[in-house]
C-alpha cells in the first residue's frame, strides 16, 4: 500500500530583544552560568512580572510576515508544572487567545508551489537549562535563559514530505530573520522544532494516529527524524500493528526514535489566566505601524532581483533565503554593477567557502565592496576568470582587499605580446603529437592546447590574446 | 506618658515639637513590646537594633531640616509576607523560616523614603490562608481585648500589634478581609484599597487577583496618612493602576449630609450575631442622625461570594505555590532518593495542614474536566458580584455592614472546622472579589467587651468616600478612642 506522510510542526524561535520578557534581564547567549537573572526571572517570592512591550512588536511583526490576523486582544496563561529548569514551576504562555492566527507561508518544491497554513504564533518564556555535575554529585540549573522571550509558532497539518518540511522552516527561518526578530541559530537552540507525524494511506481523508519528536536541532536532524518515523510506521501498519501516541525521542547518532511518554500519561498543566499580566491590547494604529515597519520580505526580493538584477531563479531563491547573503549580494552588485558575476562568484565561490569552514553567511569575512572590486579587475581585464576565483579565495581567507592581493602576488592578466608568444612556443615544444593532430585537420584539440597555454601562463595570460597568437602559431609551421 | 496610645500625628507632633526624639520614640515602642508582646505574640521578628539605628539617623534628619513628611520617625511595622530586604521574610511558614529576600516590597521603599522606622516583622497565617493566626507556623497571636481569643486573620499580627500600641501603624495584606476582619476584631481601623491602587511588588503572592496591601490604624486620620505614602502607580506591578492619586486627608471631613448608605440586607440576615447586628443598625441611626441617607437593598450574589472566593483563591495559590519546591530558597528536605522525591517531602513537610488543604482544592479546581465546573463557574460569579455592586453604586455612595457576623471568637474554637471558619469572610470577601475598597472602624462592643467592625464598601478608586463617612461617625461616637486594658 502507498502511504503518505501528514506533517504538522511546532518551531519556537527565540525572540532577539534586548532584554528578557518580564525583567530587564539581558538574553544575550554564552554568558557565564547565573549571571543574567534576578529576583523576578528566578521567580523569587513577591515578585511580578511585567510584559516587555518589544516581545508583543516582535512577535506581532512575524505573525504580519507570515499572513496572520492579528488579535486585537489576546491574554497571556500559567502552564504550570514542576521541574527545576522553571523557577516558577509555570510557563507563562498564550492558551486560548493567541496574539497571531490562521496565517500561512508559501513555499516551493521541486518547482512545485505549496501554502503550509499557520494556525498560530503565541508568546512564552523560555525555561532555564538543567546541567548535569560530572562528578554525579547532583544536577545544576543555569537560569540565563530563563524569561528569554518566545515565539511558537504551529502550522496546520499541511506538510506532507521532509522535502516540505524543510523548505517550510528555511522560508520561516528567512522570514524571521528578515524582520530582525529572532537570530534562528539552530546550534545555540535559538530556533528549535517539534515535529507532529502521522501516516495514511494515499487518499485516506481521516488522520492516522501522530507521533511527536521534540527539539530536532538542525534541519538535516529534521529531515533524517521525519523519514525514519515515517518508514517506522509504516511498518508497524505493514506488520498489523497500531501506532501509538507518544512523544517519541529521535536519536540522532543512530538514525532511530525511541519512546519517551505515551500521551495517556501526559501532564496536565492546568492552564489558567495568569492573574500579574492585564489583557494584551493591539489596536489598529499599533498594528498599521508594525505593518509599516515591515522590510520586504523573502519572497518580495527574489522577484526583485530576477527583475532588477537578471540573475536566474534559482540563485535568486538561494541567495533571498539569506537576508544577510541577500545584503552581501545586492551591495556588490549595486557598486559593481555586474549582478550576474556577483551571482555567479557567491553561488560557486562563496557558499562553497562557507560550507567548508562551517561558517553562517553572517560571517563572510570581507565586505560586498571588496566582492564588487574584484569583479570590477574582472570586467576590466585586468584579471581573468580563472584568477577571479584564486583572488577570491585569497580574500576569504585574508581578508585582504583584491586589488592588493592581485598586485602582491601579482596577477594581473598578462597581455605582452613577446611573453605570451615564448609561452605558446612552450606549448607547442611540450606537445608535438598534438600539434601534429591539430594540423592534420584535427580542430578539436585545440581547445586543450589553448587550456594548456593558459596553464602555462599561470592562468595569467590575457585570452583574446594569447587565443591568436596560438592560432598564428600553429597556422605558421602548416604553411611551411 | 504613655506613647504607645498615641496616634501617628500625635507621635509626629512629638518629634516635631522636640517633646520626644525619634530614638526615644523607638526605644520607647521595644519598652512597650518587651512589656507586653510575649502575651500577645504579634512579632515575628523584632528588629531592635536596626530600628535604633535607623531613628538616630532620622533624628539627625529632622535636625537638619529634614525628613519632615507626616511619617517620619513614626515607628511601623509590617505583615511578615510583606518582603523587606536583608530581613526575614517568613509567611509564618516553615517553608520560608529561613528566608531573606534580596530586595524590599514597592510599599515598604515608599515608607523608608518617608522616614519611617521599621520595628519589625508581624505574625499571620500562614502564607495568609485563615482567620485566626493560628495557621501561623511559628505562634498564635491573642486579641489585646481577650488574651483567650485570635486576633482574627490572616493580619491578626498587625491587629494585636496596633491595638495593644505595639506599632504606630502597621502594613497588613488582605485577600479576602484579613486587613478588616482582623481590625474588627481588635478594635482598631483597617482599610483595604481598591484592588491596583498600591502595588503588590514584593508581597508574597497568595491570590494575586484578590490580594492588596493595606493599612491598619488607630484612627481613621492615620490611615489616611499611610495611604498617602503607599499608594500610587508602579512600574513593577502590571495590576497597579495608572490613575489620580488624591491627597486622601482631604477627605477628613466631619459631614456626611447626603451621601447615600446602601445597607444590604444579606448582611444583617440570620447569619450575624444579634449584637453586631444592633451595634451596625446604630451606627446606621448616627449616620443617618447626620444627614447621611441610608436605606436597605438586596445584593442578591452574597451567597455564592463565599465558594467563588475559595475556588478562585485556592486555584491561583495552588500555582503561585508551586515554586516552592526545596530547590532554590526556603525549606528542603533531607533523605530526598529523587527529584520528585525531593519535591514530596519538602512540601508535605514545608507547609502546614491549612495551606496544603487550599493547594489541593486549588489543583482539583484548574484540572482539565474540572475547570469549567468550578474555576470558570467561580469567573462567571466574580463578573455577577462586580454587577451587583456596579448596581448598587449607580444607588448608593457607600455599601455598609457589619465586617464580621461575630465578634473574636475563642483560640481552638473553629480549628477543626474550617467550613466554619470560611463562612466568617462572608461580608468581607465580596469587596476583594470586586477589586473594591473597603474598611472596617470599630463601632461598638459586645457584653464580652469585644469590639465590634463596621465595615464600608465604596467605588473603585473612591477611597475618599469611605475615609470621609467613616471619619465623621468616628468624630461623633469615639469607640477608636477605647483602648484595650491589656496589661503586662
Amino acid at each position: 500500500m502507498e502511504y503518505e506522510m501528514v506533517i504538522g510542526l511546532e518551531v519556537h524561535a527565540e525572540l532577539s530583544t534586548k532584554s528578557k520578557i518580564y525583567c530587564s534581564c539581558a538574553t544575550r547567549f554564552g554568558g557565564d552560568v547565573n549571571t543574567q537573572t534576578c529576583p523576578i526571572c528566578v521567580g523569587m517570592p513577591g515578585t511580578l512580572p511585567v510584559l516587555n512591550k518589544k516581545v508583543v512588536e516582535y512577535a506581532v511583526k512575524a505573525g504580519l510576515a507570515t499572513n496572520c490576523s492579528i488579535a486585537e486582544y489576546s491574554k497571556q496563561d500559567r502552564k504550570n508544572y514542576f521541574y527545576p529548569d522553571q523557577p516558577k514551576a509555570y510557563q507563562i504562555s498564550q492558551n486560548d487567545l493567541p496574539l497571531c492566527e490562521s496565517g500561512y507561508i508559501d513555499i516551493e518544491v521541486e518547482g512545485r508551489a505549496k501554502r503550509i497554513g499557520i494556525t498560530r504564533i503565541h508568546i512564552e518564556d523560555d525555561a532555564g537549562k538543567l546541567m548535569h555535575d560530572e562528578d554525579d554529585a547532583g544536577s545544576l540549573v543555569d537560569y540565563n535563559r530563563c524569561g528569554v522571550p518566545l515565539i511558537e509558532i504551529v502550522t496546520e497539518p499541511d506538510v506532507r514530505s521532509a522535502q516540505e518540511a524543510r523548505a517550510f522552516m528555511e522560508s520561516l527561518k528567512a522570514i524571521l530573520q528578515y524582520i530582525d526578530v529572532s537570530d534562528c541559530k539552530m546550534q545555540e537552540g535559538s530556533l528549535r522544532v517539534d515535529v507532529n507525524l502521522s501516516v495514511r494511506p494515499k487518499g485516506e481523508q481521516r488522520f492516522g494516529t501522530r507521533t511527536e519528536m521534540k527539539n530536532l536541532g538542525s534541519f538535516r536532524s529534521m529531515v533524517r527524524a521525519i523519514e525514519g518515523e515515517a518508514a517506522r510506521q509504516i511498518e508497524v501498519l505493514n506488520n498489523g500493528g497500531t501506532i501509538i501516541q507518544e512523544t517519541r525521542r529521535w536519536d540522532e547518532q543512530q538514525g532511530l526514535s525511541y519512546s519517551m511518554r505515551s500521551k495517556g500519561e501526559a501532564h496536565d498543566y492546568r492552564f489558567f489566566p495568569d492573574p500579574d499580566l492585564m489583557p494584551i491590547v493591539v489596536d489598529k494604529k499599533w498594528k498599521d505601524e508594525l505593518k509599516n515597519s515591515l522590510p520586504e520580505l523573502p519572497e518580495a526580493r527574489k522577484k526583485r532581483y530576477i527583475d532588477q538584477f537578471a540573475i536566474p531563479g534559482y540563485d535568486a531563491s538561494i541567495i533571498t533565503g539569506s537576508k544577510a547573503l541577500a545584503d552581501f549580494f545586492e551591495e556588490a552588485a549595486v557598486i559593481s554593477k555586474n549582478a550576474k558575476a556577483v551571482s555567479n562568484l557567491i553561488m560557486g565561490e562563496l557558499l562553497r567557502l562557507l560550507k567548508e569552514k562551517g561558517m553562517e553567511t553572517d560571517e563572510i569575512p570581507f565586505p560586498a565592496e571588496y566582492l564588487a572590486k574584484l569583479v570590477f579587475l574582472m570586467d576590466r581585464g585586468v584579471i581573468s576568470g580563472t584568477i577571479a576565483k584564486k583572488v577570491f579565495e585569497k580574500m576569504f581567507y585574508t581578508g585582504k582587499d583584491p586589488k592588493i592581493i592581485v598586485k602582491e602576488e601579482g596577477l594581473e592578466v598578462i597581455s605582452d605580446e613577446k611573453a605570451l608568444l615564448e609561452v605558446v612556443m612552450e606549448v607547442i615544444r611540450k606537445n608535438p603529437q598534438l600539434v601534429r593532430d591539430y594540423r592534420g585537420g584535427k580542430d578539436k584539440v585545440f581547445g586543450f592546447l589553448m587550456g594548456q597555454a593558459m596553464k602555462e601562463s599561470g592562468g595569467k595570460a590575457n585570452p583574446q590574446i594569447i587565443k591568436g597568437i596560438l592560432k598564428e602559431k600553429l597556422g605558421e609551421v602548416d604553411n611551411s | 506618658m504613655e506613647i504607645h496610645k498615641l496616634t501617628v500625628r500625635e507621635m509626629r507632633g512629638l518629634i516635631k515639637d522636640k517633646k520626644v526624639s525619634a530614638v526615644e520614640l523607638t526605644q520607647a515602642m521595644f519598652d512597650r513590646i518587651a512589656e507586653i508582646d510575649w502575651k500577645i505574640n504579634s512579632y515575628i521578628t523584632l528588629l531592635k537594633d536596626e530600628a535604633l539605628m535607623r531613628a538616630r539617623e532620622v533624628q539627625e534628619r529632622i535636625d537638619k531640616g529634614k525628613a519632615k513628611s507626616a511619617l517620619s520617625a513614626v515607628p511601623m511595622a509590617v505583615k511578615d509576607n510583606i518582603c523587606t530586604r536583608g530581613i526575614k521574610t517568613t509567611c509564618a511558614s516553615k517553608m520560608l523560616e529561613n528566608f531573606v529576600p534580596p530586595y524590599d516590597a514597592t510599599v515598604v521603599k515608599k515608607l523608608y523614603l518617608e522616614d519611617s522606622v521599621l520595628l519589625g516583622k508581624l505574625n499571620m497565617d500562614e502564607f495568609a490562608m485563615g482567620s485566626s493566626t493560628e495557621n501561623s507556623y511559628l505562634k498564635i497571636t491573642r486579641n489585646p481585648w481577650d488574651l483567650e481569643r485570635v486576633s482574627g486573620g490572616s493580619s491578626g499580627g498587625d491587629a494585636a500589634a496596633v491595638a495593644a500600641g505595639l506599632t504606630g501603624f502597621a502594613l497588613g495584606s488582605d485577600t479576602g478581609g484579613s486587613i478588616r476582619q482582623s481590625a474588627a476584631f481588635c478594635g482598631v481601623v483597617g482599610i483595604k484599597p481598591t484592588y491596583g491602587a498600591v502595588s503588590r511588588f514584593g508581597l508574597v503572592a497568595f491570590a494575586s487577583s484578590l490580594d492588596q496591601i493595606g493599612a491598619v490604624a488607630r484612627d481613621v486620620t492615620d490611615c489616611a496618612l499611610v495611604l498617602n505614602t503607599i499608594t500610587g502607580y508602579d512600574s513593577m506591578d502590571s495590576t497597579s493602576a495608572k490613575v489620580e492619586y488624591p491627597d486622601y486627608t482631604g477627605a477628613l471631613i466631619n459631614d456626611v449630609r447626603g451621601i447615600k448608605v446602601g445597607i444590604p440586607k444579606e448582611y444583617i440576615g440570620q447569619g450575624t450575631n444579634p449584637e453586631v447586628k444592633k451595634a451596625v443598625l446604630d451606627a446606621v441611626e448616627i449616620l443617618r442622625r447626620l444627614g447621611a441617607e441610608c436605606e436597605e437593598f438586596s445584593l442578591p450574589m452574597t451567597e455564592y461570594a463565599i465558594p467563588a472566593y475559595y475556588i478562585i483563591s485556592s486555584a491561583e495559590a495552588s500555582s503561585n505555590f508551586a515554586r516552592y519546591d526545596g530547590i532554590r530558597y526556603g525549606y528542603r528536605a533531607e533523605n530526598y532518593s529523587n527529584l520528585l522525591d525531593l519535591y514530596k517531602k519538602t512540601r508535605s513537610e514545608g507547609f502546614g495542614t491549612e495551606v496544603k488543604r487550599r493547594i489541593i482544592l486549588g489543583t482539583y479546581f484548574l484540572s482539565e474536566g474540572y475547570y469549567d465546573a468550578y474555576y470558570k463557574k467561580a469567573l462567571k460569579v466574580r463578573t455577577l458580584i462586580r454587577k451587583d455592586f456596579d448596581d448598587a453604586f449607580k444607588k448608593y455612595d457607600v455599601v455598609l455592614g457589619p465586617t464580621t457576623p461575630t465578634t473574636a471568637f475563642k483560640i481552638g474554637e473553629k480549628r477543626d472546622n474550617p467550613l466554619k471558619m470560611y463562612l466568617g469572610d462572608t461580608y468581607t470577601v465580596s469587596a476583594n472579589i470586586a477589586g473594591l475598597p473597603a474598611l472596617s472602624i470599630p463601632c461598638g462592643f459586645d457584653s464580652n467587651n469585644l469590639p465590634i467592625g463596621l465595615q464600608l464598601i465604596g467605588r473603585h478608586f473612591d477611597e475618599k468616600t469611605l475615609l470621609r463617612v467613616s471619619y465623621a461617625f468616628e468624630q461623633n461616637t469615639g469607640f477608636h478612642k477605647i483602648k484595650t486594658g491589656v496589661r503586662a
